[in-house]
Parts: C-alpha cells; sequence; structure tokens
C-alpha cells in the first residue's frame, strides 16, 4: 500500500491538522517509509491468534453509582481560551 | 397472539410499495451519576456544573465504569428477552465536534453487552405484533451547543457529557407509522418499568432516529424469509425524532419522497435527514454527511466489561412484572385486550388500577370508573395519574359503594368530585357519613319527607294532579328534604303512590 | 552543613538517612538543588522551575521531621516529567498545544510522592507527548545530555522522552525523577546518561493524571542513581488506583526489602534475537560481561528464544500511534491550551489549532495512527498488530519458564549527537529496539549502568522481570550494579 497525497489530505482532514501544502509530499514520503517498513508484519501467520485486549490480567473495576464530582464549572473553564457564563465558546456550528 | 406485521402500502404511479421502519433509540440510563464518572445526572443544572475533569476529556483523566449502569443495560436487556453477552468491549467512535470533548465517543462497536431480543407491540386494534431487537449497547452521551446565545458564536455546556445512554437497535420489523409510534411507546413502557429510563421525551432521556425505506410489494416478505437486505430499498435515517406524534409525521412523509422520487426516475441515496417538525418534512443534513470514518478500536483505557452469571441471574430474579405479562393478567380478570393494553401502557396506570384492586374494587367496575370518570378529569385537568387528587383506595370505595347499591352512578360522581375537592382520601366515612349522603332506601324516611312537602305546598298538589309532569319537582323537593340522600327511585315509586299518579308520565 | 557538592550528590537512600539522622535539613538540601538547577540551566533539563514551592514544601518537611512525623520519602526534592499533571503548576507535555495549561487536579503519581513528604524541584523537558528518543522534539527546546564524549566538546541527546529527567539526575539536580515508558522512555535515557531506569509492569503506577501517549502502553516509573534508590521510589509511586481501571488491585510490596539478597541460582535468560546486525561490538561485549557478572555471583545462564522480537518495532509504531491519535484529540483549542488567532469556522479552529500547536513528530504519529485505523485499513495494521502483541507476550510467557529474568542490551549505542537522527524517522525510531518489546508485553524492565564506551560515553543493560516481580527485577539488577560498579559521573562542563 502507498500514501499518495491525497491520502494525506484525506487522513490530514480526518485527524483535523492543517498540514501546509508544502508538507504534504514530503508527509506522504516519510509516511510510505513507515508503512513499507511496517509491511514486514505480512510475513507472520497470526490467523486465529485473538488480539490482545488488555494487557495484564486484570478484572475491569467498577465504580458505585454515587455523585463524587462536579461542581467546579469555575475550574473546569479557568484554562479556557474563550468563555462565559461557564460556558466554553466557539465560533458557530452550523448543524 | 402475535401475527406478523402488516404492510401499509402507499400508492404509487406504478403501483404499490411497502414501507419497512427500523429504529434506532437512545435511551438515558436511570443513575446518580456518569457511566464513567462520579458528575451528576439530574436535569436542568447550570452551565457545566455537573462535569467532571473526565467528561470534558482534560489531559490524563481516566474513564472508570459505574455499575448501576451495567445493571441497568443488563436489566433492560432482560427486560426486551434478549440475549446477555457477559464479554462486552467498549470502543472509541471518533470524531471532531465541540460537545464531544474527548474527541471520541466511549460505546460499544462489535461486542455490545446486549445481542438480539424482542419486544410486542400493541396495536389498537388489540393486536400484538412482534418486533425483533438486534442489540443493545452502552455509550456516553455528548454534551450540549448552545446556537441562538450569539450570532458568531456556539455556546457549550457539557453537563450531559458523559452520561450514560442504552442505544438500542431494532431490526427491520414495522410496516407503518403506527407500528413505529406503537413501538416506541412499548419500549418506553418497559423501560419505565424496569426503572432504567425515565422515558421523558421532552428532556431527551429518550431520542429516536428512524431508518425508513420502501420496496415493492413483496419485497420484504423476500427479506424475512431469506435474510437477506437485497430486496429492501434504500434506508434513510431521520434524526432525533422527539415525540411519537412526528415519528408518524416523519415516516409518512419520508417514504412517500421515497416513492416519489424513484417514481420520478432517482434513487434513494443512504444519508442522515433531519424531520423538521414545523413544516413537517425531511430534509438532508449535508454538514453530517461529510465522509465519517469513525476508526472504532477498543478503548485501551478500559479492559473488556465481564459479567457474573450469578449477579445476572440475580437481576433477572429481581425483575418486575412487565407490560405483556401484566396485560395477559388484567385480561384475564375480565378486561378486553384495549382496556388491559391502555391501563399497562404506564407502569403508574397500571400501578393505580392495581391498587384500587386491592382496595376492594372489581377489575370490569374499577377500569369502567377510570375510563368513563376519573382519566377526563386528570385530562381535563392536565394531571398524570400519580398527581391526581384522588387516592386509589378512594375510587376503589366509590367504585364498591355503586356495587354495593350504597349510592347511585350520579351520585358517584358528585362524590368523586367533592372526594377531588377535599381530599379526604376516604369517601366512605368522610364524605357520605359526614355529609349524609348515604342513599335513603328506607321507605318510612321517604315517605315521612313526601308528606311534609305536600303539607307545605297544597297548591303544588292541585298543579301535578293536572300536569303529572310536575311530579319532577317533587321529586327535588324531596329530595333537598333528605339532603340529597334518598333513592331518586325510591321516591319517585312512593310519589306515584301518594299521588295518585299515571305510570307514564 | 556539607558542601553543596556532597549534597546532590548524595544517592536519594543516603540523602533520606542524612535527613532522618538530622545532619541535613531538607531547606539546606533542597536549596542546594534549587542553585544547581538555577547554575544547570544549558542543559535544558527543566521547563518549569518551582524553586520558591520547593523551598516551601521543604520547610513544612523539616517540622515535620522535627516532630518525629514524616513519610517514606520526607524532605527528599524530586523532579517531574512535565508529562504528570500538578496542581497549581503548569503541565506542558513539552508541546506548545497545551498552552499555559494548569491543572485544576494532582496525578495520583505525584500525589502519592507528596503524601510521602516529597519536595518538587520542577517539571523536567521531554519529548513533545513523551513522542521521541532523544528529547529533539520538545516545543521548549533540546536537552543537552550532561556527558560528552571524551574525544569531542559536540553536544549529546539525554535519549527520550524523559531526557529532562534523565539529565537531571545524572547533573545532580534532583535525587531521583519520575518518567513514563511508553517504549522506553524511562529506560532509555536512564541509559545513555548512566543512571538507573525502571518501568514497572502496566497496571503497577496508576495513569490518572498523566498526560496520555499510547494508554495500552504507557507506564510511569522511576530515574534514579541507584537500583536501591529505584526500589524506594517505586514502593512510593506505585498504588492500587480506583481512578484508573487498568491498575493492578495488588498490594505494594516493600521493594527495598525484596532487592535484598543472594542471586544464587537465579536464572537469567539471554534472549538470542537480540542480537542485532549493526550494533556496535563495545554493546556486545558488555552484554557478554553482564552475563558473566551474573554467572559469577551464582545464577544460572540460559539462552531463551523470543521469536517474534523483530516485529515488536513496527507493531508499537501501529499501536501506539493509533492509540496517540485518538488521545491527542481532546487538544482541539476547546477547552484549554493554544486556539489559533481568529478561526473562521469551527473546522478552521481545529485544523489550525492542531497544525499550529503540534510538532512535526506528533502530526507524523498522528496521522500514522489515523491511517492505520482508518475504513479499510483497520484490518490489516490495527487488528493484525494487537495479534502480534499476543504472540511477542507468549514469546516471554515461554522464555520465562525457562527463566526468571532476562537480560539483554539496554539501546543500540550510547548517546549520539544533537541533530544527528532528526532528518530520518525510522532511524530514531530504532533506538527502542531493545526496550519496546517489553511496552508491549507490559512487562517490567531496568536499565542499570553498566560501563563506558571507549570515548567515555555510559552504556546499560537491562534485564526484563516477570509481570509484577518488580521484587525479583531489581535483586538481579542490584547484582548487575554491585559487580559494575559504576562510579562514573559527568564532568560539570555547564556549570559556570
Amino acid at each position: 500500500m502507498s500514501v499518495d497525497k491525497d491520502t494525506v489530505r484525506r487522513i490530514a482532514r480526518l485527524a483535523r491538522i492543517a498540514v501546509p501544502e508544502a508538507r504534504i509530499a514530503p508527509m506522504a514520503d516519510e509516511l510510505n517509509g513507515i508503512f513499507q517498513w511496517v509491511e514486514m508484519l505480512g510475513e507472520v501467520d497470526a490467523e486465529g491468534v485473538p488480539a490482545m485486549t488488555s494487557v495484564a490480567a486484570q478484572k475491569l473495576k467498577w465504580r458505585k453509582d454515587e455523585v463524587s464530582d462536579g461542581g467546579q464549572a469555575d475550574a473546569l473553564t479557568q484554562n479556557a481560551p474563550d468563555s462565559e457564563d461557564h460556558f466554553f465558546i466557539v465560533p458557530k456550528v452550523v448543524e | 397472539m402475535s401475527a406478523p406485521a402488516k404492510a401499509k402500502t402507499i400508492k404509487g404511479e406504478t403501483g404499490d410499495w411497502e414501507i419497512v421502519i427500523g429504529m434506532e433509540v437512545h435511551a438515558q440510563v436511570l443513575s446518580e451519576s456518569k457511566l464513567f464518572s462520579g458528575a451528576s445526572t439530574r436535569f436542568g443544572a447550570d452551565p457545566n456544573s455537573q462535569v467532571s475533569f473526565v467528561d470534558a476529556g482534560f489531559p490524563g483523566m481516566l474513564p472508570v465504569i459505574n455499575e448501576k449502569c451495567v445493571e441497568q443495560a443488563v436489566r433492560t436487556g432482560l427486560g426486551l428477552k434478549a440475549q446477555i453477552n457477559m464479554s462486552s468491549i467498549f470502543d472509541r467512535k471518533n470524531y471532531f465536534y465541540p460537545d464531544l470533548p474527548q474527541g471520541y465517543q466511549i460505546s460499544q462497536y462489535k461486542n455490545p453487552i446486549v445481542g438480539e431480543g424482542e419486544v410486542l407491540i400493541d396495536l389498537k386494534d388489540g393486536e400484538t405484533i412482534p418486533v425483533g431487537i438486534e442489540r443493545l449497547h452502552l455509550e456516553q452521551d455528548a454534551g450540549k451547543s448552545l446556537h441562538d446565545q450569539h450570532p458568531d458564536s456556539s455556546y457549550v455546556d457539557l453537563n450531559r457529557s458523559g452520561i450514560a445512554l442504552m442505544e438500542i437497535v431494532t431490526k427491520p420489523h414495522m410496516r407503518s407509522s403506527e407500528e413505529a409510534a406503537a413501538f416506541l411507546k412499548k419500549l418506553r413502557a418497559i423501560v419505565r418499568y424496569l426503572g432504567t429510563c425515565d422515558g421523558n421525551m421532552d428532556e431527551g432521556s429518550m431520542r429516536a432516529d428512524v431508518n425508513v425505506s420502501v420496496c415493492k410489494i413483496g419485497g420484504y416478505e423476500e427479506f424475512r424469509r431469506t435474510g437477506s437486505f437485497k430486496t429492501l430499498g434504500t434506508r434513510c435515517e431521520i434524526k432525533n425524532v422527539n415525540s411519537m406524534r412526528f415519528i408518524a409525521q416523519a415516516v409518512e412523509y419520508e417514504a412517500r419522497r421515497q416513492v416519489d422520487l424513484i417514481e420520478g426516475g432517482g434513487t434513494v441515496v443512504q444519508e442522515t435527514r433531519l424531520f423538521d417538525s414545523r413544516a413537517g418534512e425531511t430534509r438532508s443534513m449535508r454538514s453530517k454527511e461529510e465522509a465519517h470514518d469513525y476508526r472504532y478500536f477498543p478503548d485501551p483505557d478500559l479492559l473488556p466489561l465481564e459479567l457474573d452469571p450469578a449477579w445476572v441471574e440475580a437481576i433477572r430474579a429481581s425483575l418486575p412484572e412487565l407490560p405483556d405479562e401484566k396485560k395477559a393478567r388484567f385480561m384475564a380478570l375480565g378486561l378486553s385486550a384495549y382496556d388491559a393494553a391502555v391501563l399497562v401502557s404506564e407502569r403508574e396506570t397500571a400501578d393505580y388500577f392495581e391498587a384500587m384492586l386491592a382496595a376492594g374494587a372489581e377489575a370490569k367496575a374499577a377500569v369502567n370508573w377510570l375510563n368513563n370518570e376519573y382519566f377526563g378529569r386528570l385530562n381535563k385537568a392536565g394531571l398524570a395519574i400519580n398527581d391526581g387528587p384522588v387516592s386509589a383506595k378512594a375510587n376503589a370505595d366509590i367504585v364498591a359503594m355503586v356495587a354495593e347499591g350504597l349510592i347511585s352512578g350520579k351520585i358517584a360522581k358528585d362524590v368523586l368530585d367533592i372526594e377531588w375537592e377535599t381530599r379526604t382520601g376516604d369517601p366512605r366515612a368522610a364524605i357520605v357519613e359526614a355529609r349524609g349522603m348515604k342513599q335513603v332506601t328506607d321507605t318510612g324516611a321517604i315517605d315521612a319527607a313526601i308528606e311534609a312537602v305536600i303539607a307545605a305546598n297544597p297548591d303544588k298538589v292541585e298543579e301535578v294532579k293536572a300536569k303529572p309532569k310536575l311530579a319532577g319537582w317533587f321529586v327535588g323537593q324531596v329530595m333537598k328534604q333528605t339532603g340529597g340522600k334518598a333513592n331518586p327511585a325510591a321516591v319517585n315509586a312512593a310519589l306515584k303512590v301518594r299521588l295518585n299518579l299515571p305510570d307514564e308520565g | 552543613m556539607a558542601a553543596s557538592n556532597d549534597l546532590i550528590s548524595m544517592t536519594l537512600a543516603q540523602a533520606r538517612d542524612a535527613l532522618r539522622d538530622g545532619k541535613v535539613s531538607s531547606r539546606e538540601l533542597t536549596g542546594a538543588f534549587v542553585s544547581a538547577i538555577e547554575a544547570a540551566k544549558p542543559l535544558n533539563a527543566f521547563i518549569t522551575e518551582s524553586g520558591e514551592q520547593a523551598l516551601k514544601m521543604a520547610d513544612a518537611s523539616d517540622q515535620r521531621i522535627a516532630k518525629g512525623e514524616g513519610g517514606a520519602l520526607e524532605g527528599l526534592p524530586l523532579a517531574i516529567k512535565d508529562l504528570f499533571c500538578t496542581r497549581g503548576t503548569r503541565t506542558t507535555a513539552a508541546s506548545k498545544i497545551l498552552g499555559e495549561f494548569v491543572p485544576p487536579y494532582e496525578s495520583t503519581v505525584t500525589q502519592n510522592l507528596w503524601d510521602a513528604g516529597a519536595v518538587m524541584l520542577g517539571k523536567t523537558n521531554l519529548d513533545e507527548f513523551a513522542m521521541g528518543s532523544s528529547n529533539e522534539t520538545s516545543f521548549f527546546g533540546p536537552v543537552f545530555n550532561p556527558w560528552r564524549a571524551n574525544d569531542s566538546n559536540a553536544n549529546l541527546v539525554p535519549g527520550g522522552s524523559s531526557g529532562g529527567s534523565a539529565a537531571a539526575v545524572a547533573a545532580d539536580l534532583c535525587l531521583a525523577a519520575t518518567g513514563t515508558d511508553t517504549g522506553g522512555s524511562i529506560r532509555q535515557p536512564a541509559a545513555v546518561t548512566g543512571r538507573v531506569g525502571l518501568k514497572p509492569t502496566y497496571g503497577r503506577c496508576s495513569r490518572f493524571g498523566i498526560v496520555a501517549f499510547a494508554s495500552s502502553l504507557d507506564q510511569a516509573g522511576p530515574m534514579t542513581k541507584t537500583v536501591r534508590d529505584a526500589a524506594i521510589m517505586l514502593k512510593t509511586m506505585a498504588s492500587v488506583d480506583a481512578k484508573d481501571s487498568t491498575s493492578a488491585d495488588l498490594a505494594v510490596p516493600d521493594y527495598e526489602q525484596l532487592m535484598e539478597g543472594s542471586i544464587k541460582g537465579l536464572r537469567v535468560g539471554i534472549p538470542k534475537e537480540y542480537r542485532i546486525d549493526g550494533v556496535p561490538a563495545e554493546i556486545d561485549a558488555l552484554w557478554t560481561r553482564g552475563a558473566d557478572w551474573l554467572k559469577a555471583q551464582g545464577a544460572e545462564i540460559v539462552e531463551v528464544s523470543l521469536p517474534h522480537t523483530k516485529y515488536a518495532l513496527p507493531t508499537y509504531y501501529i499501536v501506539a500511534p493509533a492509540e496517540a491519535s485518538s488521545n491527542l484529540a481532546r487538544y482541539d483549542g476547546v477547552r484549554f491550551g493554544y486556539r489559533a488567532a481568529d478561526p473562521k469556522d469551527i473546522t478552521d479552529l481545529y485544523e489550525r489549532s492542531r497544525g499550529e500547536g503540534f510538532g512535526a513528530e506528533v502530526q507524523r504519529r498522528v496521522l500514522i495512527g489515523t491511517y492505520v485505523l482508518s475504513a479499510g485499513y483497520y484490518d490489516a495494521y490495527y487488528a493484525k498488530a494487537q495479534k502480534l502483541r499476543t504472540l511477542i507476550a507468549r514469546d516471554f510467557t515461554s522464555a520465562f519458564d525457562q527463566c526468571d529474568v532476562l537480560l539483554t542490551p539496554a539501546t543500540p549505542g550510547p548517546a549520539f549527537a544533537i541533530g544527528s537522527k532528526t532528518a530520518d524517522p525510522l532511524e530514531m525510531y530504532l533506538n527502542d529496539v531493545f526496550t519496546v518489546t517489553v511496552n508491549l508485553a507490559g512487562l517490567p524492565g531496568i536499565a542499570v549502568p553498566a560501563g563506558l564506551t571507549a570515548n567515555g560515553l555510559p552504556l546499560g543493560l537491562q534485564l526484563i522481570g516477570k509481570a509484577f516481580d518488580e521484587g525479583t527485577l531489581l535483586r538481579a539488577a542490584r547484582a548487575v550494579e554491585e559487580a559494575a560498579d559504576f562510579k562514573h559521573s559527568p564532568a560539570k562542563w555547564w556549570s559556570v
């Protein structure tokens, strides 16, 4: 599989990263280099091998249903680039 | 009693078409705190006041699952007669949106907690139809963007972000807008019986996406026979239809649109559409159509959700009686399928009815009394059954007193009116005894009252002899004399004898 | 009071004892480090120095010590990798995109340290979002390795991503530091700065409050001067945390005690697949010497096979970017951090904030991750990589049937010159060739300084243990440490 410039544009869009046009071709080359190297995984027959779903043999922790958090609208918005009355503000979103 | 769905056909230029409907319902899980954080789920709080740093996607924050939400999903799955998956996986659904702070929604994609099940829907003619459930999974709700606060900005409130939702997906087993509405109504009843969702559509606790397609006659039967979707039409998903009424409108409009489109030489494009309730039409949501690629993968912050079979069995053992079972039991008491379905459609109504039975009311009389008298008064006052002023025991007492012949049907209505006002809770003792409304059939007391009225009104006696129709005046006077507690039929009979009135008159 | 140089060159254990015995106060000790940090600015080891706060914490510790109170790390000054969220102190992950983010919360690991009485000297530099092996991707500039070759004045990288912590420990700017390790980010920089770096078993230290890179691989651990110090640090850093679903439900043992004792009869596995073409002879020789040291102390050396080793790096470069692409989606310029100026709409806000806020390496990895998860590629890449992880983990399980710990090189070479490997991402990725397998399998690993190259640069050996058997791992590491008797320190060329 080879990554062309359109693919770079598509995934940059998916990842919401503005990649300058001048960087598109070099990025395609870099990604191709990496993906060609990764191709070696094709040598391994992993048919029937289960995917790793948890690194260590542990059980998922469950929490009691209690209200133990919240009530911190100030702390929540103090780092915001733009906020008002405890709302986060973004450019108008058209639905 | 269940039969396969009957197609409602649409007439087109080229022949008849059938509607096929499937639904995805988002039901908010009833829990104190959110799916993966300890922030409150209460509705209507100040902006961002019920948000943990987990819900707001702050750096280094991690999800920890709320056991109650798991329990509620399992309980709902059991109520939908569905398979409970003892191991399920949380995945991340990746996309960018201002009300999605993590940049992904934690959901369940390939391995949901609940698999296939079935819901019986009740139609108006008393018929029931099975609708297959494809799956139920747990996921996080998003926050809310307000677009009307400022001309150039949207305001983001994350109070809802992270609240647990159950997404319930049906098979395409509904064939008309009535069936779609009936499904939602039944699902709502089930989750409310189970106590897993409050079903409040106004507050968005239940939201439905409706998938609509049309096919030529026979296409659906072929699909049911083969399981292949090839004989069904291309579907459109109508987003966030948030009332029963709108579902019917949206389905009708969308099916007609698709038929007209196909017959006009066009093709239906699989897309997301929005129902505009003001215009009564659906329209394409182009902004949502931008090549979505959600890049699902198992959330590495969470491990597989493993259930203990004994725990699931304990939930199963604690399930309440569900609408279908309750309906069957009510029908066994002599109620019609329709009456039973109406009573069980709201758990509170069924509970109220059962409380009346427990207080001694007879089933048929009780349902008639509720249908004919009490429900009307509640509707007029805009009150829910649990907010009404007359207790189930009070209504049961009134019904019982009528059955015992202690009061007439007319007086029963008066008693209900008085009880509505005074809320004594005990009409038998408090109203009838205290206000002397116990019906008097004792002819001695009636005769005495008649004599008193005659003695006081000799002129009227003459008049009534000439005009027997004036007897009604005497009845009224006697009733007044007895404080309204005389049995009107007994008064009538006694007057006829005393005044020598003809039988007809 | 001892001379300043004697204070800062103490090990954590020595300082602990000196404080307990009243030979030095925490204020004296902390003050000496604050001065040393001030003088070491050329190293660029710290992003945020918090000297004033450190002295206040030290005074509070001195009061507790005077009352005969105090925790396991009372009054001991530490440096914290700037990936750990610290309440009230700016946390950057070495990225522009976090801007002036001040967390209103504390990571569990650092909270554990403060609860034990430790003093925070500041936040150390790292590769942006811990993505790198040389500390050259930091928005705050590269960190210089305190070590220089004896035949050159070239500035060398300190390894990465915990390069600032490694440099701070090696240059005596703290008694010990925290690091995080996703593919080798504790062990690799520790090795090339001649110090000890321990990556615990996945789940041993809570990830709560640590800026996430790759959730299934990230693990916090100590970077110290000695193996004993690593044991002391781990005891406090590790905990069972209800706020991290992947944190292990296992009581934390006394590692300092478990570390003691002989390795007689210990079976040490030598994985044959770790002999890789192109690795300098010095590394191979050091590895052989390490095996000999252990054998001399009574260990049994066994050759083992980890057949899927060569697939570990490509597997890692699918799994880690995939998780990172999702973990870094929250840096969107909406609730915290950097926002591009005058966005014309929400998409523009996202794309430019992230385009301007993320550096080149982070962008590259986010794009790789986005690609391997995208429709049509998931099975070929991500699903396949997760299967490879299972195979790699099984390799270790089989190997541990035959041995108790594994001995390998820590890095394929010593510290390299700044800028010498930045042109080719692949060449840079190869630095993690010996360390990354351990993360994929979730096992504990430790780098121990073992010798110097011909031109005087430190090299380390790595030991790998069974899951949650850090006790045995530390005991074996101590055996290597004693045999190597590595007493070298860099010349303080940066201090004026």
